[in-house]
């Protein structure tokens, strides 16, 4: 079990640097985010977009501003579970949460931060009749260890960056390996189709355009693949896996169960301190809502600063809070 | 004023009606006029989360450009007739057009 003083859900710029202005006051963090790497929506969806809102920079590329937030949290020694979702908060008899992930990891805290933004970032799913019957049995969303495909026989679906860049890693690794696009062409990374078009005509792999995948079977375990062409015609190949690769979406999730007052997907808090309902457990960036919230970074660093100074009675009960100035003290490291 | 119709998950329709000039996407109007749609990427074109089919109308809009057609390729449930709804200018070229909100909805 891993123990601290405030586990953060969601590892987006605000999640980030709630662990700054919590280091301040000495409060440990631990964070938990769906996605394996760090920085949210700015690392998932734009990295390279230029933000011009943040305080003190005319302009910053959204990658940019989260390597910065991981450098400005550094000496809190920040501890991280990535490519995990948050499950179950299961509240102590002295008040505590123990926050348990699908994994299996279990976060004793004393304060619960959610900083999830839109939610966790979850595959999207197509409609394929029997395709949930068949997750982790030959179904999966994104390819986590490719020497488990290595000599099965794979079928990709999908016609992005992903589907391209695993249908030519994977060329290499599985069996045989087989791309479903529905449409004839590929806008994505230009070098990666034309690398995708050449392996089908060494006959590498299987490139089967302007199809979808309608149904799949097996007997326990994934075993064939029915696909559907625009002409109408059926073609049923077997195989061992199934990596669908439709990019992601996010899903509010598990936090709808969690007996918090809940606003269109937002989280109602009051803005004394962006407490939820429910004590010890905060809500801070574009997860909550309150009169006149806006969805902006700044917005959710502001939230965070006030967020800890009242977490703050609960990690250290015995002590009273003093207010202090970064130029003053400076940073304090753990 | 610009006329346009816009159907919902469950298949009901109801036309929009948009000043001229508005200057706004169509996913913002669609926003507006309390549409449930997430557009997590605030209108970048990155997410597909304003995904909407044109039913009718499809060929008097702007073309699609290969960026959309790329998001657009990210989806499973992407048709002919896709079109991210921030990508779409609300202008003349939409008068008459049914559109159809064919993203996830929001959980």
């Amino acid at each position: 079990m891993i123990t601290t003083d405030i586990c953060i859900i969601g590892a987006g710029p605000v999640g980030l640097f709630a662990v700054f202005e919590a280091g301040l006051l000495k409060m440990r963090c631990h964070l938990i985010d769906a996605l394996p790497q760090v920085g949210g929506q700015l690392s998932e969806i734009y990295p390279q977009k230029p933000i011009y809102d943040i305080p003190g920079y005319p302009e910053v590329k959204a990658q940019e501003l989260v390597d910065n937030l991981m450098d400005q949290i550094a000496s809190f020694k920040p501890t991280f579970s990535l490519g995990e979702r948050v499950e179950v908060l299961d509240k102590q008899e002295d008040g505590s949460y123990i926050v348990e992930t699908n994994e299996g990891t279990r976060v004793h805290c004393q304060v619960v931060v959610i900083a999830a933004g839109l939610g966790s970032f979850e595959p999207r799913k197509p409609e394929i009749s029997g395709l949930e019957r068949f997750e982790g049995k030959g179904v999966s969303y994104m390819v986590k260890n490719p020497e488990l495909l290595r000599d099965r026989r794979v079928v990709l679906a999908g016609g992005g960056d992903s589907a391209l860049d695993w249908t030519i890693f994977l060329a290499n690794v599985a069996q045989e390996v087989t791309l479903v696009h529905r449409g004839e062409t590929f806008r994505g990374a230009p070098d990666s189709a034309e690398k995708v078009f050449e392996l089908a005509q060494e006959g590498k792999i299987n490139l089967i355009l302007n199809s979808n995948i309608s149904s799949i079977n097996g007997n326990g375990h994934l075993k064939e693949v029915t696909l559907v062409g625009k002409d109408k015609n059926s073609y049923t190949m077997e195989a061992d896996h199934l990596i669908p690769l439709f990019g992601l979406s996010p899903k509010l999730g598990p936090i709808a169960d969690w007996n918090l007052a809940v606003d269109k997907s937002a989280i109602n808090v009051n803005t004394f301190d962006y407490s939820t309902n429910v004590e010890r457990i905060y809500a801070i960036g574009d997860i909550n809502t309150y009169p006149g919230k806006l969805k902006l970074i700044l917005c959710g660093f502001h939230e965070a600063a006030l967020m800890c100074q009242s977490a703050f009675k609960y990690v250290y009960p015995n002590q009273k809070l003093s207010f202090k100035y970064t130029t003053v003290n400076g940073v304090p490291t753990f | 004023m610009i006329n346009f119709i816009v159907e919902d998950r469950n298949g009901e329709q109801r036309p929009v009606e948009v000043p001229e000039g508005i200057g706004l996407n169509l996913m913002e109007v669609l926003k507006a006029s309390d549409y449930d749609i997430m557009a997590t990427c605030g209108g970048m074109g990155l997410c597909a989360t304003c995904h909407v089919q044109v039913l009718e109308g499809h060929d008097n809009l702007p073309p699609v450009s290969d960026v959309e057609l790329d998001i657009l390729d990210t989806l499973p449930s992407a048709h002919d007739d896709s079109r991210l709804a921030c990508q779409l200018r609300v202008d003349e070229s939409m008068e008459g057009a049914l559109f159809r909100i064919a993203s996830e909805e929001p959980s």
